[in-house]
């Protein structure tokens, strides 16, 4: 589905990206906690989230997160939205809540991507109480 | 639809079974933060969260939400399932994460249109 | 055989005590360097996320902030948080996804789900922890150079 047919679908304000309106995209996903996040394996999924502030832009870049749906009417600040254009992440706003932009997409077919299982973790391990270093 | 109906639908589980099934959902809210949930979720609405701490429980007294799914399948907290139980609040699981679990309570509110 | 003495890169960083808009930062600069060095999307990312969540880790609980080392080897990148806060007091029970201490301030801005320290581990090939509680706290992570998948044949080869 294109970006700009999302803009439509959920009268979204177009924030930064405007020439990324043809970008075609699979899969997204809604958190608005930013470890949620961070705990997805897969790049290229749409972030749907309702945090405005300026580490779900960090945490988009360090994900390769194509675009961000910005829902429930808030605004970023206008720094935040600055520091997204420098970081070439999109994003666009809408007034729906989560639950009927969630629902809008679903409905027009797009889904979660597959996430990468992460290995099973690590060696090393804990050491409790010991002092650092 | 009841909540009763919506959890057969949906193939959800139940978490507790002092809940009062019989209740209207009014639509669906989707929301990890506490203080939006607060602030814009509906009276009768159906709260999809990945949030698992007690806290949830009050907030869904509060609002007087029709009950809680918790998504990706995320397990409660001993004292969430408590005090749920205490406040008769349903609390339900869903196998399915936020976006298509919200995407199918979707599908079917509008599907009984 | 190459000597092994020194890494091919190392940052260090100190960062700002409880300063939540600044945490982030050091995550940001480490994936501009990775990526001029020409480290696979991969292990750039698992880096990026340990470098976030251990910096978001300090800024939420460090009143004296912390530091943050990477140092970039031919076969493994290490990163070491170290911070003189209130420490861990029971680091099971810290590990474990969706267990939570950030503080009220936090979680209502969407801080704090409790996944920092797991989402550090899972993205780790080694993972060490070490906490006093009143005395600080010291996270070590190694991810392995040698985990890079295949890339897209469209992208051009990258190292790792």
């Amino acid at each position: 589905m294109k970006v700009k047919e999302i803009v439509r679908l959920v009268n979204a304000k177009v924030l930064t990206g405007e020439d990324k309106l043809d970008y075609d995209f699979q899969c997204a996903y809604a958190a608005d906690l930013l470890s949620d996040v961070l705990a997805l394996t897969k790049e290229k999924t749409v972030l749907i989230t309702g945090a405005t502030n300026s580490q779900v832009i960090r945490v988009a870049e360090i994900l390769d997160i194509p675009m961000i749906i910005l829902v429930r009417g808030k605004l970023p600040s206008p720094e935040t939205i600055e520091f997204a254009k420098k970081l070439n992440i999109p994003i666009i706003a809408t007034s729906l809540t989560m639950f009927e932009t969630c629902g809008l997409l679903y409905s027009k077919g797009i889904r979660p991507c597959k996430n990468h299982p992460l290995h099973k973790l690590s060696e090393g391990g804990v050491k409790k109480n010991e002092g650092k270093g | 639809m009841n909540l009763k109906n919506l959890v057969k639908e949906l193939n959800l589980q139940l978490l507790h079974p002092e809940a009062n099934l019989e209740r209207e959902v009014t639509g669906g809210y989707v929301s990890d933060l506490l203080s939006d949930v607060i602030a814009n979720a509906p009276e009768g609405s159906i709260w999809i969260t990945i949030q698992k701490h007690s806290n949830i429980i009050a907030v869904a007294v509060l609002k007087s939400l029709a009950g809680i799914i918790l998504t990706g399948k995320i397990m409660p907290e001993k004292e969430t399932l408590e005090k749920a139980r205490k406040e008769r609040i349903p609390l339900i699981s869903s196998q399915d994460n936020s976006f298509i679990t919200a995407g199918k309570i979707y599908k079917l509110f509008s599907q009984n249109k | 055989m190459k000597g092994k003495d020194n890494p091919q890169l190392k940052l260090a960083f100190k960062t700002d005590p409880l300063d939540i808009s600044k945490a982030g930062e050091v995550s940001t600069r480490v994936r501009r360097e990775l990526q001029k060095l020409n480290i696979c999307p991969e292990v750039t990312r698992k880096v990026s996320i340990i470098c976030f969540e251990g910096e978001m880790n300090i800024a939420l609980h460090a009143e004296k902030g912390g530091t943050v080392v990477i140092e970039v080897w031919s076969e493994k990148i290490d990163i070491l948080f170290e911070d003189s806060g209130p420490g861990i007091k029971d680091i099971n029970l810290a590990l474990l996804p969706g267990y939570s201490t950030a503080p009220q301030w936090a979680i209502e801005l969407g801080f704090g789900a409790g996944m920092g320290l797991y989402n550090m581990q899972r993205n780790s090939d080694f993972f060490e922890i070490s906490s006093e509680p009143g005395k600080g706290t010291r996270v070590y992570s190694r991810v392995s150079r040698f985990k890079c998948r295949e890339e897209s044949i469209n992208e051009p080869k990258k190292s790792c």
